[in-house]
């Protein structure tokens, strides 16, 4: 994605408004597009960083004793690693990354609402991710996880850990500027005439995740000062020693980073939302009900936190009532998946490298899910809790199910980011070695959790190593499927086929428009979308393109029994 | 004259349903069980694999079956039908899962009283005899309505402490330190937890128990073993650069071999007044 743009947007007449120069594009800009390419570009080389902190603890995991990292460093890799690719991937780049760039587009926006403040959102995240990386190189690293649990969190090198703490604050920052505005240009910036209910599925998935942002996030930002004190003053809010109290930080915790997990799923439900009709040729099947269970999930997803703490010090009726709030999210849940299959039934289904990510989303989602629903059963989740179990199942939730998404986004949009196509094969291989990989890596952890391998260990019982040896081929072809994508991307941006305004005939405001868009988006005035899903052939209308003799038997018959 | 595609369905789902039930009742994932609840536990294993057997072979169907029957064919520039919606079917995806997900959560509700989980805070009564005087409250954890077996027999009370990177069991009626917790075939076990410095959790896979164990919240925690023999105890939460290194051994011996050990290990005072505790 960083380089490109620049060879279509210098038209004969003038010079152009768009900023000329990948260097200069990537600077300082408040165009809500450039905002949306700098989220994903600094994304994905967090991502990168994310991955090799992955490739160490994987590579320390391929035998049984601690020989690879020491064990302190290894703390400090695991710590690094959730903390990356949560806080400055995957929530920066479903959110800030497609939200910047299409939110305006589906609105009808020539940008956000608040421009500036979305280009503070976006450039606080570089400095709090160098910040991040270069604790390891000041001083330690964080060693307390991504959960930074008290007492430990108190224990540990102070230095890393209030590094960890700022860099994390400036991160919930940038995400709480980026939910304000979010929620101001879906509802107050949406063009005349266009009403809620005809928004492109998207906007709703970032409306609820952006209030479920700024319901949550400063939650996580007060318990993180109060652990600073903690660490700094050494005040008792959360120290046993003091007088404090451990499960209290637990509690204020998982408050925000249980919605997190909604936060970095639900953008992914609105991307695939627009993905899989334009490329199945059909409506998004029950759009009302769609709406009503993002928010659904939203509302449940505020309620269900404590299932993270069933082994910790809560109360029976407590354990109960999580118990039973988080397995209803598997019913809104469970609605968007059917509406998809629905979506896919009867379409004429383009098996491109868009199309295959995103089903392989909804396999690997569906049994994340699963999964999900059985850790919910407190009986179930004492036993697996803090295992690798509970590491497959999520990894199941934020890469099988979010990453797939955002790789299958950027082949969705590369076309209209850059003017130009990806390559198909090379893209169709990126697929075929993450899904292969992704499955190999994780899917044995669940014998590995269940088994007796708690997570977070540099050292396990010997029994586990094969399986272990499994998950870590898994891992390196996962490292290896980056290779043709980074390949495509790049080599696309200035050989690829050009692919013309609209390569996917869709009908979604932002293809009705050059690729790439100009500065404001549109020449003139912006397309008034009302059905931004109106694929497909009325039932009883005949497509003449389409049509043999069959189809016309069996039509007039009667007889067409999966209308 | 061809098969009617509803009854195709129809038997599409039942032999979904009966290999998902088979698949779930036959499934052997779990390490070897060795505490009562353990049975339990794997009741509710085999209902919830069954169900998510059923569930995802079912999707995995419907999308690959979608993909390869309706993928489109080059050149084909056509669209799909546009159906955008069927609210009864809607409703119907709504309604099984919302009654299969109260059906799930019913029964782990069933399964966790059956594991004892359900026993109110503050029912004192079971741990008072052994309570730590110096602290008034014992938090109960997940399993603490075992203290007395169906029999009447009495538990043995032991107290753990976790530390970085150990744990330490103390035996309170005979006085015996240990760092290895050996206890009676049969018997119910009461478990006092406390930490000493960070979170830990005390964790047995072929017991099916974990529960945390923090710092300033001592917690019980019962068992009865029913399988001799030696199995890991795992510390599962994040204590520190030891924390995988953090294992112990409960040993589960015959009722007279434990007397045995007991009798081996006393210090020589015997007790005939209870021994004052020194943790």
């Amino acid at each position: 994605m960083t380089i490109s743009l620049t060879p279509e947007t210098a038209p004969a007449h003038g010079p152009s408004l768009q900023p000329q120069g990948w260097l200069r594009y990537l600077s300082f800009s408040t165009d809500h597009k450039v905002i949306g390419l700098q989220y994903l570009v600094c994304g994905f080389l967090f991502y990168l960083i994310g991955g090799a902190l992955a490739g160490a603890i994987r590579t320390e995991l391929l035998t049984p004793i601690s020989d690879f990292l020491p064990r302190q460093t290894y703390n400090e890799v695991l710590t690094l690693h959730g903390t990356v690719m949560i806080f400055l991937w995957i929530v920066p780049v479903v959110n800030g990354g497609f939200g910047n760039y299409l939110i305006p587009f589906y609105v009808g926006a020539r940008d956000m609402a608040f421009p500036r403040l979305n280009a503070v959102a976006f450039w606080l995240i570089p400095p709090a991710g160098l910040l991040l990386i270069s604790s390891y190189f000041i001083a330690s690293a964080p060693e307390s996880g991504w959960t930074a649990y008290p007492p430990l969190s108190l224990t540990t090198p102070a230095t890393g850990q209030i590094i960890w703490i700022l860099s994390v604050l400036l991160l919930g920052g940038s995400s709480i500027f980026g939910g304000i505005n979010f929620i101001a240009t879906i509802l107050k910036l949406r063009r005349p005439g266009l009403k809620l209910m005809q928004l492109p599925m998207y906007c709703w998935a970032m409306l609820g995740t952006s209030i479920l942002v700024v319901l949550s996030t400063p939650v996580l930002a007060g318990t993180l000062v109060l652990l600073s004190f903690d660490i700094i003053a050494h005040t008792g809010f959360f120290n046993p020693a003091l007088g404090g109290n451990a499960v209290v930080y637990q509690h204020l915790f998982w408050f925000y980073s249980h919605p997190a997990v909604y936060i970095m799923v639900l953008p992914a439900f609105g991307l695939v939302s627009e993905i899989l009709p334009v490329h199945a040729r059909k409506p998004l099947f029950g759009y009302t009900t769609m709406v009503y269970s993002i928010m659904g999930i939203v509302f449940l997803g505020l309620i269900v936190w404590a299932h993270h703490m069933f082994t910790s010090g809560t109360p029976p009726w407590m354990r109960l009532f999580f118990t039973i709030a988080t397995s209803f999210i598997a019913v809104p849940t469970g609605i968007k998946f059917f509406n998809w299959l629905a979506t896919l039934w009867g379409g004429r289904i383009a098996l491109n490298s868009a199309m295959l990510f995103s089903c392989a989303f909804i396999i690997n989602f569906v049994f994340g899910g699963i999964t999900g629903v059985a850790l919910a059963q407190v009986p179930f989740d004492i036993h697996v809790h803090d295992t690798y179990f509970v590491v497959a199942h999520f990894h199941y939730i934020v890469y099988g199910g979010t990453v797939f998404v955002i790789f299958a986004s950027i082949y969705h949009w590369y076309p209209k980011v850059t003017g130009r196509m990806l390559n198909e094969p090379l893209g169709r291989l990126h697929w075929l070695l993450t899904f292969v990989g992704f499955n190999l890596c994780f899917a044995p952890q669940h014998w590995l959790g269940l088994n007796g391998m708690p997570r977070r260990v540099a050292e396990y019982d010997p029994q586990f190593q094969l399986i272990n040896q499994f998950s870590s081929v898994g891992a390196l072809l996962m490292a290896i499927s980056t290779l043709p994508f980074l390949i495509n991307v790049v080599m696309s941006a200035f050989n690829g086929e050009p692919a013309g305004d609209n390569p996917w005939r869709a009908l979604t405001p932002e293809w009705l428009t050059s690729s790439p868009p100009p500065v404001e988006n549109w020449k003139g005035e912006p397309p008034l979308v009302h059905e931004p899903y109106g694929y497909g052939i009325k039932p009883g209308d005949i497509s003449l393109t389409d049509t043999s003799g069959r189809d016309l038997w069996r039509l007039g018959a009667g007889s067409d029994s999966r209308s | 004259m061809p098969i009617p595609p509803a009854i195709l369905t129809l038997l599409l789902g039942m032999g979904l349903v009966l290999s998902g039930l088979w698949v779930g009742q036959n499934v052997s994932l779990l390490p070897l069980d060795a505490s009562s609840n353990a049975p339990v536990y794997d009741e509710l294993f085999k209902v919830l694999f069954s169900i998510g057997t059923i569930l995802f072979i079912g999707i995995i169907g419907l999308i690959v079956y979608s993909l390869v029957r309706f993928r489109r064919r080059p050149s084909d520039l056509s669209d799909g039908v546009a159906i955008e919606g069927n609210l009864p079917l809607e409703i119907l995806w709504t309604a099984i899962p919302a009654i299969v997900v109260l059906f799930v959560g019913i029964y782990s509700y069933d399964i966790y009283e059956r594991m004892g989980g359900m026993t109110p805070l503050n029912d004192h009564s079971l741990h008072a005899a052994h309570a730590d005087a110096s602290d008034s409250r014992t938090w109960a954890g997940i399993s603490p309505a075992m203290a007395e077996s169906d029999d009447g027999m009495a538990a043995v009370p032991v107290d753990v402490t976790a530390m970085q990177f150990a744990f330490i069991f103390h035996y309170p009626d005979a006085g015996i330190t240990s760092g290895e917790l050996h206890v009676p075939l049969g018997q119910p076990v009461a478990l006092t937890l406390k930490a000493n410095d960070v979170i830990h959790a005390f964790w047995v896979p072929q017991f099916r128990l974990k529960q945390d164990v923090i710092p300033g919240q001592p917690t019980l925690l019962s068992f009865t073993p029913t399988r001799t023999g030696r199995f890991p105890i795992v510390c599962a939460e994040l204590c520190g650069p030891y924390h995988g290194g953090m294992r112990s051994t409960v040993i589960v011996e015959e009722p007279e071999t434990f007397a045995d050990w007991v009798a081996k290990n006393s210090p020589a005072a015997p007790a005939s007044a209870p021994t004052a505790v020194t943790s």
